[in-house]
């Protein structure tokens, strides 16, 4: 069980999860179930994510950094220039673990990063800590 | 001869042919006798010159079909079946933490807090199935590298007479390529990658 924690955090946001690993979707979907989160939908690319963006209302994306044809750190600079999407917090989750990814995660404007494998108490606190500033 | 040298080299190569062209026109540029180092020096070209020779006649006596029509892409599949069952395997253990958080839920106390916590550790060891299909990835793309190199160096060295080889290989097309795709690497081996913690400490220095 995950711990939940203090802090509240808004358990009705949508949350868009992105991974071309469809069992990696079904992870994060049941770890945020477990802390209530319920209204989850998910898209496998960067393309698919930022359609449903501009189509939806999120407010919290966790997305993977390696998908074809959009990656993650792709996906995030489109949210970032995008007027409407850019303040969305943005989690990504991802095996990617050089330096230069987080680097340039950060400079691209995630909110959090977090490297495969997490575990479950590693998302809460980020999760909580990406609303609480949003 | 393409080169206009003699014809029937004695081991068949253009290579050898050359080699002893050159060992002839050497000799034939000395007066007098042989220092110990020039007759060494010799000798030495004599040996590569056949290793050359021989490394030739092996590489175009390998079976290269063999490698790039069945092995390679044998491997490749059989990987691919991996990462197949890896992920067959992996939703059947997810339904069944699904089904136990449904029994969680319904026994209560602490024996719901028990089993909670033991789904939530099954949940996160489940992400082996994207690190592994995301390393598995890499091992099929090297041995497609493999696999090209082997037909290059086999059109280059092993057909004497054959058709001429083909250019090297260009890198590959950088032009568009998003920082994302570039920063694309998979997983790191064990070490060779930052910690969580070492995440942490470089997004708390950027604010």
């Amino acid at each position: 069980m995950v711990n939940r924690g203090a802090m509240p955090m808004d358990k009705n946001t949508s949350v868009l999860i992105v991974d071309d690993y469809k069992t990696m979707l079904r992870i994060i979907r049941n770890l945020l179930k477990q802390l209530d989160f319920e209204n989850v939908e998910e898209a496998t690319d960067g393309q698919e994510a930022l359609a449903k963006m501009r189509a939806g209302n999120f407010g919290l994306v966790i997305s993977d950094w390696n998908m074809a044809p959009m990656t993650g750190l792709d996906l995030l600079k489109e949210v970032r220039a995008d007027a409407r999407l850019k303040s969305t917090p943005f989690i990504m989750i991802t095996a990617e673990s050089k330096t230069e990814n987080v680097v340039a995660a950060k400079a691209a404007g995630v909110s959090n990063y977090i490297v495969k494998p997490f575990n479950a108490e590693t998302l809460r606190g980020k999760i909580e800590k990406v609303m609480a500033n949003a | 001869m393409p080169d206009g040298h003699a014809a029937n080299p004695p081991d068949g190569s253009p290579e050898g042919e050359r080699i002893e062209t050159a060992v002839r026109a050497v000799l034939g540029s000395m007066s007098g006798d042989l220092t110990v180092v020039e007759a060494s020096l010799l000798a030495e070209l004599e040996g590569l010159g056949r290793t050359v020779a021989r490394a030739k006649q092996e590489i175009a006596s390998l079976r290269v079909d063999d490698i790039t029509l069945s092995h390679i892409p044998s491997a490749t599949d059989e990987l691919d079946a991996i990462v197949d069952h890896t992920a067959q395997a992996t939703n059947e253990i997810l339904d069944v933490c699904e089904t136990l958080e449904g029994v969680a839920g319904r026994v209560g106390g602490v024996e719901a807090e028990a089993l909670a916590s033991a789904v939530t550790r099954i949940y996160e060891a489940c992400s082996f199935q994207d690190i592994t299909g995301q390393r598995i990835g890499k091992v099929v793309q090297a041995l497609k590298a493999i696999e090209a190199r082997v037909e290059q160096v086999t059109l280059r060295f092993g057909v004497p007479g054959g058709a001429p080889p083909p250019p090297e290989p260009q890198p590959e097309p950088v032009e568009g390529e998003t920082e994302g795709r570039r920063l694309a690497h998979g997983p790191q081996l064990p070490g060779a990658g930052v910690s969580q913690a070492d995440i942490d400490k470089l997004l708390a220095d950027f604010d």
